[in-house]
Order: C-alpha cells, then structure tokens, then sequence
C-alpha cells in the first residue's frame, strides 16, 4: 500500500463521488414529475442503439490493425456472434459460441 | 398477496438471469483482475471489494489503481472519475422513461448503472406476467453482485487459478454485439447504430485508444442533434 487506509477510503470515496455524479445528473436534470424536452426524449431513444455500437467498438480499442494478426481473432469471433445471433438469436448461444472461439484464436491459432 | 409478489419476484429472477449470464462471465473474469491487480500492489481484499462496492466503476476502478500508487490527490481522483464516466450521463438520459415510477427501487438502479446494465435494460422487454420494477432490479442486482463477487475471488485466491483464462472476457464484446444486432432489428434504430460505430472509430483513430471515449460521446451528440430532423421520426408524425 503506498497511501495510509484513511487516504485510500478519501480515495474510494472520490472515485465513487465522480462516479455517481454521471449516474445521477441525468434524473436530477430532469425529475419524474416533470416532462423533459422533446429534445430530450429523442436522444433518450436515438442513444441506445448509438452508444450500443460505440461500446463494440471501444472493446476492440486496443486491437493493433497494423500488425499481425490485425484483429483477425476479434473480426472472426464478432463474425461468428452475428452469424450465430441470425441464425438462433439465442443470445447466450452466440455470446458463448463467440467467446469460446475467440480463446480458441488467442490461445492456439494466433498464439 | 405477500405469496404472489415472491411469486412475481422469481419469476423476474428467472427472466433476468439467462440475461446476465455473458456479464456474470465478463465481469467474474475483469473482476479477478482488479482484485489480483490491487493485490500485487499492497492492497488486500477488504480494499478491493470496498472500491467495487462503493465505487462500482468498472475501467475506472483501474485507472484508480494508478492513483492509489502515487501521491494522495482526492481532488484528481473525482475529476477524473467523472471524465472517465460521462458516458453514464448518455444512459440516464436514456432511461429517464423505463426509470420513471419504479418508487424506492430507482435509486439503487440508478446507483449501480454501468455499462451492461445499461445495454441490457435499454435492450430487453420483461417477458408477459413480470413487472418492469422487478426485471430492471434483479438486472441490476445480479450484475453488480458479478462484479463484487470477482474481486472477491481475485483477492483472495487469485494466485491459484491455473486455467489459462485468456480471451474470457471477449464475452462483454460479445454481448454488445449482441445486443447492438437487437437494436438493429428495429429499423429505425440503424441510423443512430451506425452513427455510434463511424464516431467511435472516428474517434479511435483521431484520439487514439486511451483517449477515445470523450470525443467519440461529443461527435455521436453533434451528429444525432445536427441529424435530428432527419432521423427523429416522432416530429414527421407529429408524435410529439
């Protein structure tokens, strides 16, 4: 430990402090009883699928394109996912058909 | 009328939990991470568990790491807990709707938002007999408890898992792409999926990974604001 336990509760608790601040701001912006502007509701609706494709995207952040394997492992197990999510759309079916082929690239194909 | 709310609470659990299973995979294995991480640097369980608990942040929680090894700067840890965050701010804004009424449980949900939560809750209907309240909280519930429980297990036995657990967590990649796929069977959900995708790469190339989160959220508000009168399809109608 490089800090004493009181300073790394003041720790816990600031990063927990910043952290629910991005939670909260939202519903204190704007209350249930009050209706939010029509601007709001649309974002409300247009972000999920939004943020939804940003997310897949920062999971693959630290994938290097330009050296081998160049996110070969990632686009084939994201391929498999999709193709098994068409075919069954079983969503535990194609997370786990993914992943399993994914630390079957990392670990034996691409190792 | 007691028996009949267990009854509906189960039967919550047992729509929810199928659900969480790719997070409970994902995050027991980022958990055992953290906790095998704050270990190798001094800090024990009783530090690692109190950090997911009350922090609950996920990527943050390691970015915290490196604030728990230099000199002690509060100040430093809030700003940029909630930088590294703001994306939070984009999944209240779009769950003010299924949030709305929920009564006492609304603010352990809005407590425990993250990023599978969020994905989850925005995607998933409850199923026919199973109230709105009961399928969001057992979401909730079980996914932060994923979270605690890995950084349970990472403190404290951390140095005897001998599986080679390498590309595990592939799992969370998988679930966005899953339910980015479920997004996209509502057609007019496409525009704003491929709009968060092009500004996330954008960003991704421009900003580089460590970086990215902030501007790509910018250039997605911009651009859905700037395309607002393409792509709100409620203002044709006039569904306002």
């Amino acid at each position: 430990m490089t800090l004493t336990p009181f300073q790394t509760l003041v720790i816990i608790l600031a990063v927990a402090a910043g952290t629910q601040l991005t939670r909260w701001l939202p519903f204190w912006l704007f209350p249930e009883k009050k209706r939010p502007p029509t601007v709001v509701t649309y974002l409300g609706r247009a972000l999920p699928p939004a943020m939804m494709g940003l997310l897949v995207v920062y999971c693959l952040k630290s994938v290097s394109w330009l050296s081998a394997p160049h996110g070969a492992p990632e686009l084939i197990a994201i391929a498999a996912v999709a193709a098994l999510h068409m075919w069954r759309r079983n969503v535990l079916l194609s997370i786990a058909g993914g992943t399993v082929l994914y630390m079957v690239l990392v670990q034996a194909v691409f190792a | 009328m007691e028996e009949t709310k267990t009854r509906g609470c189960r039967a919550a659990l047992r729509a929810a939990f199928p659900a969480t299973i790719p997070v409970l995979t994902g995050f027991l294995c980022l958990g055992v991470a953290y906790g095998v991480l704050m270990e190798s640097k001094g800090y024990g369980p009783e530090w690692s568990v109190l950090m997911s608990a009350v922090a609950f942040g996920g990527s943050m929680q390691f970015v915290a790491i490196t604030l728990l090894t230099t000199a002690f700067d509060p100040v430093q840890a809030f700003l940029l807990s909630v930088m590294v965050n703001a994306r939070h701010m984009f999944y209240g804004l779009s769950l003010l709707d299924k949030y709305k009424g929920l009564g006492k449980a609304r603010p352990f949900l809005i407590y425990v938002l993250c990023d599978e939560t969020f994905s989850l809750v925005s995607t998933l209907e409850p199923p026919e007999g199973v109230a709105r309240r009961d399928f969001y909280l057992w979401i909730s519930l079980l996914d932060y408890l994923y979270w605690i429980t890995g950084t349970a297990l990472g403190g404290l036995l951390g140095n005897f898992i001998t599986f080679d657990t390498t590309g595990l967590d592939f799992a969370l990649t998988a679930l966005f792409v899953v339910l980015f796929l479920e997004q996209w069977r509502k057609p007019e959900n496409r525009p704003a999926g491929v709009i968060g995708i092009l500004c996330a790469a954008v960003s991704l190339a421009v900003f580089r990974a460590d970086n990215m989160v902030i501007p790509a959220m910018v250039l997605v508000l911009a651009v859905l604001l700037g395309g607002r009168r393409r792509l709100d399809r409620s203002r044709e109608e006039g569904d306002l």
